[in-house]
């Protein structure tokens, strides 16, 4: 397979200008990181630079695959929007591999993809409730941000499960479970969401620059 | 302290999980959110019905900015030939 010739004095500048992306990335999400969550040991988890580069390799390995799929087998003209859902199905089948199956919406995405139907109930409970745990023991570093939330009196209650309920069924996976469980469930998924979103943002800026043929946008 | 907790998780059922229990997770829930209205209220006290709202519309917008970007990844990788998409690969392993 010859390379183009004007790749040749591309490639050092898109590995020199990816290599400061995801340092640049990594540097404010560290920041983000001491400022915000100082005790979100989970959330470090979806923001290191290491978890992002682990997906974006399987997001890239996914797409090539939606890519060869769609061009040998396909319609002769599948639509937009049939691309773009197959590209948001692989990229979340990455996200939830990603998530090492420790998580309820991860392993949900999976036994979707695969359409099997054994619902692995044994290993959430056990799961969510070290989870759960230490949330409890931190409890007191966050009493420091001056953060409370009003107590539940018995007229909420109904109205923070409808809303609990509501963001169940947001959640892959959990539309049945106990309230604690979508919550935590919620705060793994919102930061597992986020990472996708930067992946495939810095995985777009790549592909529309190289696409132009000029050299990348300088960051 | 970590026992009550232990005890009370293990109680599943709707009405026996202890109030700290989902005000800790809520709590958790609302630092993950974005800062946009809550900074002229600093007044120290989030309500968990608003916080779960913000949660489900943060979500939803999460989503279909996933999806807005999946279509435009699709569009790219239409005119993207393998050569390059071979180079990128090799990038990022």
């Amino acid at each position: 397979m010859a390379s183009p010739t004007y790749l040749n004095s591309t490639p050092t500048d898109l590995v020199r200008r990816k290599k400061r992306q995801s340092a640049s990335s990594s540097a404010a999400s560290s920041r983000r990181n001491n400022a915000a969550s100082a005790t979100a040991g989970d959330g470090d988890r979806w923001r290191s630079e290491k978890q992002q580069r682990n997906y974006s390799a399987k997001l890239i390995q996914a797409l090539q695959q939606v890519r060869l799929s769609s061009s040998a087998a396909e319609t002769p003209s599948p639509t937009a929007k049939k691309r773009g859902k197959a590209v948001r199905e692989a990229a979340d089948r990455a996200l939830a591999v990603s998530a090492r199956g420790r998580t309820l919406w991860s392993r949900a995405i999976l036994a979707n993809r695969i359409k099997l139907k054994f619902r692995k109930q044994k290993r959430p409970r056990p799961a969510a409730i070290p989870a759960v745990i230490t949330t409890g023991s931190s409890s007191r570093r966050w009493k420091k941000q001056r953060v409370t939330v009003v107590k539940l009196n018995k007229k909420s209650i109904p109205t923070v499960n409808r809303k609990v309920r509501v963001l169940g069924r947001l959640v892959p996976g959990c539309k049945k479970e106990s309230v604690p469980v979508i919550l935590e469930e919620a705060t793994d998924y919102i930061q597992a969401l986020e990472m996708q979103v930067r992946a495939m943002k810095s995985l777009a800026e790549l592909l529309s620059g190289s696409n132009s043929g000029s050299a990348p946008p300088p960051i | 302290m970590s026992s009550r907790r232990s005890r009370s998780s293990r109680q599943t059922g709707a009405s026996m999980i202890s109030e700290d229990q989902i005000n800790d997770l809520v709590l958790q829930l609302h630092r993950l959110l974005p800062e946009l209205g809550n900074n002229h209220r600093r007044s120290g006290k989030v309500s968990a019905s608003k916080v779960l709202q913000e949660t489900c519309t943060y979500i939803r917008n999460l989503n279909k900015e996933v999806d807005d970007l999946s279509e435009r990844l699709s569009q790219l990788l239409e005119s993207t030939d393998s050569a390059q998409a071979a180079l990128i690969r090799s990038l990022l392993m």
